[in-house]
């Protein structure tokens, strides 16, 4: 039933995303692309924690730090190439992301969490306290990344349509991606790591690579999101990289749903919206989202996607299984 | 730098290693006896700290503040356990993280409301004021090293509770097997509920003697938290004698990384750097000894 109840569903979704733009105004357009944002950070931390099992409490370093990268690429002369600074940030917090994977995944548990933490306030403080990045202030982007297609029309990120256009591609691009790599063998190998990490090293898989490859493809992914965050305002701060971002987007995927690729997308959403509602309520809203946060934690820690298909989780490992 | 202002900054890092020691004893207590990992710990010290500042002016003396603090806080810790907390002890770490990280949230806004945003002071008490001196310009507070010598007497009084008291050994049992335990007749959740007390008062008590010579503000919950993450980490988690080895190392390494001048490639880039040298020293311990100090096994 959910089978058809998807096929319509899909179409129907995808042709109101695009056609936000022309429902809504600038401030709700700018709104729902900063969901669209969060949705990429949200999924890429749940690469991690859903999928393979790592509780991260530092992934906000490399949405940051790509954030960081692009800023310190701008130059007052003009605009950068889109294709080449999105590159750079790609790769350059995938590094990052190879350089403290191959670290962090020595540890397992909640020692693995205390290390993720400590290389995120790490960068935190090298961004914070030196001056070379702005300080406590952070940085402005000269301009926003640009590029032209032969001399007739050139990207414009400031404008909110434009940008908002550019976040839904990129957002579809990386769900795509997280699901084509989950439904590899590959994904087969990383739910195994998940499921029972003894067993899958006695089938002769090197885990902690095949951990290490997630990790960094995690972040990369990250980066994405950060590169974007960081030109719809063209503004970076440290709090970018904090690890009050990094708790807060892991409350994101739960409250979505853990492991399942719909759950970052309802749980970033619908976040946003009620703390969106909170704020219009009272200036303490975040005693509300709090609140909501411990209920989730005491009564519904399958997230909102287990509410809504109770099964989700398993009729998705069932289908992996079934495939090929 | 002289011999003096190396003795001075010496105390002032170990004074602040041994209030760390307060709040990371705590943490370090709850998770290896009752599994569970706080992250709201730091609240309860950001709480101590604004209770003192709110009853020093309710009461008019610090004693009394201090004293109706240690009290309110010991039943904040019994509540908290009974709503929240012992619903955890069977869940995953990261129910656990949620649950705690909406504390915060909670706990932060419920400061606002109460006792507003401002960054308050509280003065030191009569009897502590005035400073030892050591040379002509140089002299050292009383209440630095009163402070000092109340963390120390506290952590005596923590060792002999939990090694030599028929209350400890329940404690220890309850750490090394909760169903033997059980099974002999002790109660569990009596034992988890005095824990749990006990880790909430130590952090609000190391608020309330800090915030005469910190100021009050907002955001010293969260800042104090993640430094005591890094001390139960450093010293292995669930040991006491770790947290207090690893909490004084720290204070020293926070102290001296802020006055050492230490100029690399023309950049002076201790002070600055100072902020990262603990977590620096963190991601070092994790990768050669990934249970810590005096931690037992990975698990």
């Amino acid at each position: 039933m959910s089978r058809s109840l998807n096929k319509c569903l899909i179409p129907v979704l995808v042709l109101s995303l695009l056609l936000v733009p022309f429902l809504f105004d600038r401030f709700y357009i700018q709104f729902i692309s900063k969901i669209l944002v969060m949705i990429i950070f949200a999924s890429s931390l749940n690469l991690l924690v859903g999928y393979t099992g790592l509780v991260s409490l530092g992934h906000a370093a490399f949405f940051g730090f790509s954030g960081y990268v692009l800023a310190l690429l701008s130059n007052p002369d003009g605009p950068s190439n889109f294709f080449l600074s999105l590159t750079i940030c790609i790769v350059a917090t995938g590094c990052l992301g190879l350089i403290i994977g191959a670290l962090v995944l020595r540890t397992r548990g909640i020692f693995f969490i205390m290390a993720t933490l400590a290389f995120g306030e790490m960068l935190f403080y090298l961004l914070h306290d030196t001056d070379f990045a702005g300080g406590s202030d952070g940085m402005y982007l000269d301009h926003r990344p640009s590029f032209q297609i032969l001399d007739y029309w050139q990207l414009d990120l400031s404008s909110v349509t434009q940008f908002y256009y550019v976040a839904l591609v990129m957002m579809a691009i990386s769900l795509f991606l997280i699901r084509t790599m989950l439904s590899s063998p590959y994904g087969r190998v990383i739910n195994g790591i998940r499921i029972n990490e003894h067993r899958t090293t006695a089938l002769g898989y090197n885990t902690y690579l095949f951990k290490l490859v997630n990790f960094t493809v995690a972040a990369m992914i990250a980066s994405l999101a950060g590169f974007l965050a960081a030109a719809q305002f063209g503004v970076v701060n440290p709090e970018m990289v904090g690890w009050h971002l990094s708790g807060h987007v892991l409350m994101m995927v739960i409250f979505g749903g853990l492991g399942t690729l719909l759950g970052p997308i309802l749980g970033a959403a619908s976040m946003m919206f009620l703390e969106e509602i909170f704020q219009v309520i009272t200036k303490h809203w975040q005693l509300m989202t709090g609140i909501v946060i411990v209920g989730v934690a005491l009564f519904m820690p399958r997230g909102l996607a287990g509410i809504r298909f109770p099964s989700s989780v398993d009729k998705q490992t069932n289908k992996e299984n079934h495939s090929s | 730098m002289s011999d003096y202002t190396l003795l001075i900054q010496m105390m002032n890092g170990v004074q602040y290693g041994l209030l760390l020691f307060l709040i990371a004893s705590g943490l370090t207590l709850i998770f290896g006896i009752m599994g569970v990992i706080n992250i709201a710990h730091g609240s309860f010290y950001m709480v101590g700290a604004y209770l003192a500042w709110s009853l020093t002016g309710l009461t008019g003396g610090f004693w009394s503040a201090l004293a109706l603090g240690v009290v309110l806080s010991i039943i904040l810790g019994v509540i908290l356990e009974w709503i929240f907390i012992r619903f955890l002890y069977d869940k995953n770490h990261l129910q656990q993280v949620l649950l705690t990280y909406g504390l915060i949230l909670i706990f932060s806004e419920l400061r606002s409301i109460l006792w507003g945003d401002d960054v308050h002071s509280v003065a030191i008490p009569s009897i502590l004021e005035g400073t030892f001196q050591l040379t002509e310009s140089l002299s050292y507070p009383f209440y630095r090293l009163w402070l000092s010598l109340v963390c120390i007497a506290i952590a005596g009084l923590m060792y002999f509770l939990i090694s030599h008291t028929r209350l400890g050994m329940m404690v220890r049992a309850g750490e090394s097997n909760r169903e033997m335990t059980v099974a002999l007749g002790i109660n569990i959740g009596f034992i988890y509920r005095f824990v749990f007390a006990l880790g909430v008062s130590l952090a609000a008590f190391a608020g309330m003697i800090a915030s005469p010579v910190s100021s009050v503000f907002p955001g010293m919950g969260n800042q104090v938290l993640i430094v005591s993450f890094v001390v139960v980490v450093i010293g292995g988690l669930g040991s006491i004698k770790g947290a207090l080895l690893a909490a004084i190392l720290v204070g020293l390494l926070d102290t001296f990384g802020k006055v050492v001048q230490f100029d690399l490639l023309g950049m002076n880039i201790f002070p600055s750097l100072s902020g990262m040298s603990i977590f620096l020293l963190m991601a070092i311990i994790l990768i050669v000894r990934p249970q810590g100090i005096f931690g037992a096994s990975t698990k």
